[in-house]
């Protein structure tokens, strides 16, 4: 138990996104209402950008911008410098999920449109008859 | 020039969106030459970069000129060069039958519409050419995203089968998108050829047997491979005809293709195969399950597209399992059926292109009688339906040998079996509505059909016909294919 707890502790970051996603995972999949879906899967989508955000910490590092006078004197030291490339990635990975948020956001505009509720069950029901 | 000629595959199609988004606004008209144009010349692209590749051999290309592990990395070896052929191709002829039917549905909107297909095509090809992890996830939602748009402009219920597909999509993106996350925190790139030569120092870690799985997963979610497939179905009925058409041939195929770049440029077949042969019979066991099941759930529709969309999950079934048999018979299998089940699908929904324009409903019920009014497109679904059976010469016959081969030198008899039931279903499936477009006539209680031969419209008769004929040519070409380019494309070690 005390490893455990103490392997929580030291990956604290990790167990926090695999919370939110879960959280995501569950609105995804158990709530009817369209938007709460719609929520979920931004909840998703988020923990896995935190996962790769919080993968790239460097504890006492400073931002990538370089002298270049004294990297050409003294070269880069590597572990004073954060590693730019998880959130250049996620810079990408966010605009992705606006892009679908957006699209996702227009259909259901045209659902409410058409059948005036956004609960999957009322949907259903109005399509069947 | 030359060198670069795989550039102008992705690019033209994407410059063509650009065009037909700035100019269909002014006039309609611009609409079908920029469209064809753009997709005409990168097929002829396409085929140069085969003819160069099978002459030259395999090559990567850094673009930007930014060296990798760095910059991103585009691969063109004979599988790649071969799917490029193969979507070009099938992306021009499919752009007939959807300028028709677009016009017709969504009579002012057809500029929105061939903007979204033209950045599909572009995405495809870019999925077909990368070499990098993070860059295909970014295609894969391109690709995803303008799905999801073409399939919500169709009528009814379509924007929530869209909504749908939507959460299911973005959960198997997400799922790639971890897994790359996983292989990049332990390895530090994101290079295929690059984490390739790391692998085997991670190997033995637990973290890599997570990444393939979250990975592969993704995959199958986007492949529709069952008992992931609950979004196809309705996704790809309920979509405009002139969507169908388009995403229902390719779509599926390039993700198995994505499957296997996966699995052979990132990982190794030893390392999937062979340290867990467990794995590997329990993946081609539900394959051999996803085949029958998805057979015995397209019997019971009644609806001609309905029933097409349940035989592409079949098919997705087909294709995993012969990558997962672990022998090369069946991996050449399941390559070569990716080419030929995205000509069957092509012909088929060509078919249900031809039979919308004329009859409209595609119900079983309102399908008596077509082989009198429409002749030729019946024959080219009869020739589209003996492939998707299996009968030579037609190209369908050749891939499912290959594959039962390959099962029975795995000793896989489930997926043998599945694979004979399934062309025994798909015989009844087809016969069935020869059965009643042949046989039946209009006398019992139907409103007769007006004239008696009312052909398909030129825009989708043409590009149909073509397809037929190529199921024929394919499967007799399948010799050099198999000789010149597949066998090529098979890894070492199986």
């Amino acid at each position: 138990m005390d490893g455990l707890m103490s392997e929580i502790v030291a990956k604290y970051n990790y167990w926090i996104y695999v919370i939110l996603m879960m959280i995501g995972f569950y609105a995804m999949l158990a709530k009817r209402n369209l938007v709460k879906k719609l929520f979920g899967l931004n909840i998703f989508q988020t923990a896995i950008i935190l996962m790769f955000v919080s993968a790239g910490v460097k504890h006492g590092a400073k931002i990538p911008i370089l002298d270049k006078h004294e990297v050409l004197e003294h070269g880069v030291n590597v572990a004073q410098v954060v590693n730019p490339l998880p959130h250049v990635l996620m810079l990408t990975a966010i605009v992705v999920s606006v892009s679908v948020t957006g699209v996702a956001l227009a259909i259901l505009q045209r659902i409410y449109r058409r059948y005036g509720t956004l609960e999957e069950d009322e949907i259903l029901e109005k399509i069947k008859e | 020039m030359t060198g670069n000629l795989h550039i102008y595959v992705l690019a033209l199609p994407l410059v063509g969106a650009l065009l037909v988004n700035l100019l269909g606004r002014y006039s309609l008209r611009l609409v079908p030459p920029l469209v064809l144009g753009a997709l005409a010349l990168s097929f002829a692209a396409a085929l140069k970069v085969l003819s160069g590749v099978l002459e030259h051999g395999a090559f990567s290309y850094t673009v930007g000129n930014w060296q990798p592990p760095f910059g991103i990395e585009l691969v063109v070896d004979h599988l790649s060069a071969l799917m490029l052929v193969l979507v070009s191709a099938v992306a021009l002829v499919a752009s007939f039958a959807s300028l028709h039917s677009v016009a017709r549905e969504l009579a002012d909107r057809q500029q929105h519409f061939f903007t979204l297909y033209l950045i599909l095509i572009a995405g495809l090809h870019g999925l077909i050419l990368t070499g990098d992890a993070f860059n295909l996830y970014v295609l894969l939602e391109i690709t995803s995203i303008t799905t999801y748009g073409l399939i919500a402009m169709g009528r009814g219920r379509a924007p929530l089968s869209s909504f749908n597909y939507i959460i299911m999509g973005s959960i198997a993106a997400c799922f790639y998108l971890l897994g790359v996350g996983y292989l990049y925190i332990l390895t530090g790139t994101l290079n295929m050829a690059d984490i390739a030569h790391i692998f085997p120092t991670v190997q033995g870690n637990v973290a890599v047997a997570t990444a393939f799985a979250f990975m592969l997963i993704g995959l199958w979610i986007k492949m529709a491979f069952f008992p992931l497939h609950g979004w196809l179905p309705r996704a790809y009925s309920d979509a405009p005809i002139g969507t169908g058409v388009l995403v229902a041939p390719l779509m599926t195929k390039v993700t198995v293709y994505l499957m296997i770049r996966v699995m052979f440029s990132v990982f190794t077949p030893q390392y999937e195969f062979f340290q867990h042969p467990g794995v590997q019979n329990a993946i081609v066991w539900v394959a051999a399950l996803a085949i029958v099941c998805a057979s015995i759930l397209a019997l019971g529709q009644r609806d001609l597209r309905r029933m097409l969309t349940y035989i592409i999950v079949a098919e997705v079934g087909y294709m995993v399992g012969g990558v997962w048999l672990a022998n090369s018979q069946g991996l050449t299998g399941a390559i070569l059926h990716i080419v030929n089940d995205a000509l069957m699908t092509l012909c088929l929904f060509l078919v249900v292109a031809a039979i919308a324009s004329r009859v409209g409903s595609l119900h079983f019920d309102n399908l008596t009688g077509l082989y009198r009014k429409m002749p030729l497109t019946m024959a080219a679904f009869t020739v589209g339906a003996f492939a998707m059976i299996g009968v030579p010469p037609t190209c369908g016959f050749y891939s499912k040998w290959y594959l039962i081969l390959g099962g029975i030198e795995a000793g896989q008899w489930p997926y043998v079996v599945a694979l004979v039931f399934s062309s025994l279903v798909n015989a009844v499936l087809f016969f069935r509505i020869i059965e009643i477009a042949y046989f039946r006539t209009e006398g019992d209680g139907h409103v007769p059909l007006p004239g008696p031969i009312a052909e398909a419209p030129q825009m989708i008769l043409q590009p149909l016909l073509l397809a037929a004929v190529a199921l024929i040519l394919v499967g007799l070409a399948t010799g050099p294919l198999v000789e010149q380019v597949i066998r090529v494309a098979v890894p070492g070690g199986l």
